[in-house]
């Protein structure tokens, strides 16, 4: 089981909570396996295409998975899914 | 007995102090490189006039908008930032003669405040709870409700990412020639966008790594996640790492980068250093570079160099970079 952190945005669909666990050995699986379980989630993190949506960062442990597999990003059972909105950065 | 040093190469006479912008040091660390046969070079950005490498940013902005007849002196200048790009700013068109007003989020310390008014800039807080995403929503209602402002916005300006493609980048290759990963801090997205299509024309094997701040959950008040913003100027095909840096992580390395090569950086420099010292472990050889974007005396009051980070407050609600 990966543990998928939930940011502040997100919690009010999956009963306020900031972390959950859920199966799956790629970032679309356990996306996947998280929207199954909290459905309220479903259109925030994907498109309708069904692709990442375009303001969700998502990191396996802490590297951003669009600079590497995107969805097909391997997840081992004790990596950490951080999901992040995107958001603007400083200076 | 003492011994004058010899002069290399000395830069010729500035007309003002804009003309300074540039050229900055590059510095091994040897102390912090993790392996050797990997050379850790660090790119002293706090170098340049107000102390931060937003001065080339801000320069490129202005004189590009001069040259396109966008701007003339007596033009009022809006821009959001959380501090560094705005002193910037303001130190350029105090000198060229042009009011400025910056948007900064309420939460950055409390030295960025200071350092606008001294250049007689009119600062605008947003909601702190936004972050910088809060400052450039602010910005954008402003300009668009009232057309006396110029905005050069960092955030989709060309000439942001061209300040480092004709300036930083042409500095670092005719000073180490080879350079195996360039790092550098993701804010407006124009250190790695510009350093990184330069470096990659040079080398196209040269691997281009973002070190991008864990905002805490306190400067992350999105009230949907389609609030989110991606900065027009960042096209993320060209990175090849994007690693996240806790404010933790980058204060401890903060602390390294002074205690241990003496250099007084700010926040985000100590989390660029971090990502910078892990790519260096994971090569055998080659030349890692990382930008340290501004120095330390704009975070004095956070006690940083004196407390360990245990004992710091507002670690994560305070916007560091």
């Amino acid at each position: 089981m990966a543990t998928v952190k939930i940011p502040p945005v997100l919690r009010p669909s999956v009963s306020g909570m900031s972390e959950v666990q859920v199966e799956g050995g790629t970032v679309g699986e356990v996306l996947r396996g998280l929207a199954g379980e909290h459905p309220e989630t479903q259109d925030q993190l994907f498109s309708t295409a069904g692709e990442l949506n375009r303001y969700v960062n998502v990191y396996v442990n802490d590297e951003d998975v669009r600079v590497q597999e995107g969805l097909d990003t391997d997840v081992g059972p004790g990596d950490t899914v951080v999901i992040l909105p995107a958001m603007a950065g400083g200076d | 007995m003492l011994q004058a040093r010899p002069v290399k190469d000395p830069r010729p006479c500035c007309p003002d102090v804009i003309g300074v912008i540039g050229n900055t040091p590059l510095v091994e660390l040897k102390r912090l490189s993790p392996k050797e046969g990997v050379r850790l070079f660090a790119k002293l950005e706090f170098y340049n006039p107000t102390g931060s490498v937003k001065d080339r940013v801000a320069r490129s902005m202005i004189e590009r908008a001069e040259q396109e007849g966008a701007i003339q002196p007596g033009q009022h200048i809006l821009e959001p930032t959380s501090g560094n790009t705005g002193i910037s700013l303001g130190l350029i068109c105090r000198l060229k003669g042009y009011p400025l007003t910056v948007v900064m989020p309420e939460n950055v310390t409390a030295e960025r405040s200071e350092l606008l008014r001294m250049y007689g800039a009119e600062i605008v807080y947003s909601e702190g709870a936004k972050g910088s995403n809060g400052a450039v929503e602010v910005a954008l209602e402003m300009a668009e409700k009232d057309s006396r402002f110029y905005m050069p916005y960092q955030y989709g300006n060309q000439a942001n990412p061209d300040a480092h493609y004709y300036g930083t980048a042409e500095e670092i290759i005719e000073e180490l020639g080879e350079v195996t990963a360039f790092v550098a801090g993701l804010g407006t997205g124009g250190t790695l966008m510009g350093n990184g299509r330069r470096l990659k024309e040079h080398d196209p094997s040269t691997k281009i790594v973002a070190a991008e701040p864990l905002q805490g959950e306190d400067v992350q008040g999105l009230r949907s996640l389609d609030d989110g913003f991606i900065p027009p100027i960042i096209d993320i095909s060209l990175l090849d790492r994007k690693i996240l840096v806790s404010n933790r992580d980058g204060i401890v390395w903060t602390q390294k980068l002074f205690y241990e090569e003496g250099i007084f950086a700010g926040v985000s420099s100590g989390a660029i250093a971090s990502v910078a010292a892990r790519i260096a472990n994971e090569l055998d050889e080659g030349n890692v570079v990382f930008v340290v974007a501004d120095g330390g005396d704009k975070y004095m009051s956070a006690g940083l160099w004196t407390k360990s980070v245990d004992e710091l407050e507002a670690v994560d609600s305070t916007v560091w970079w």
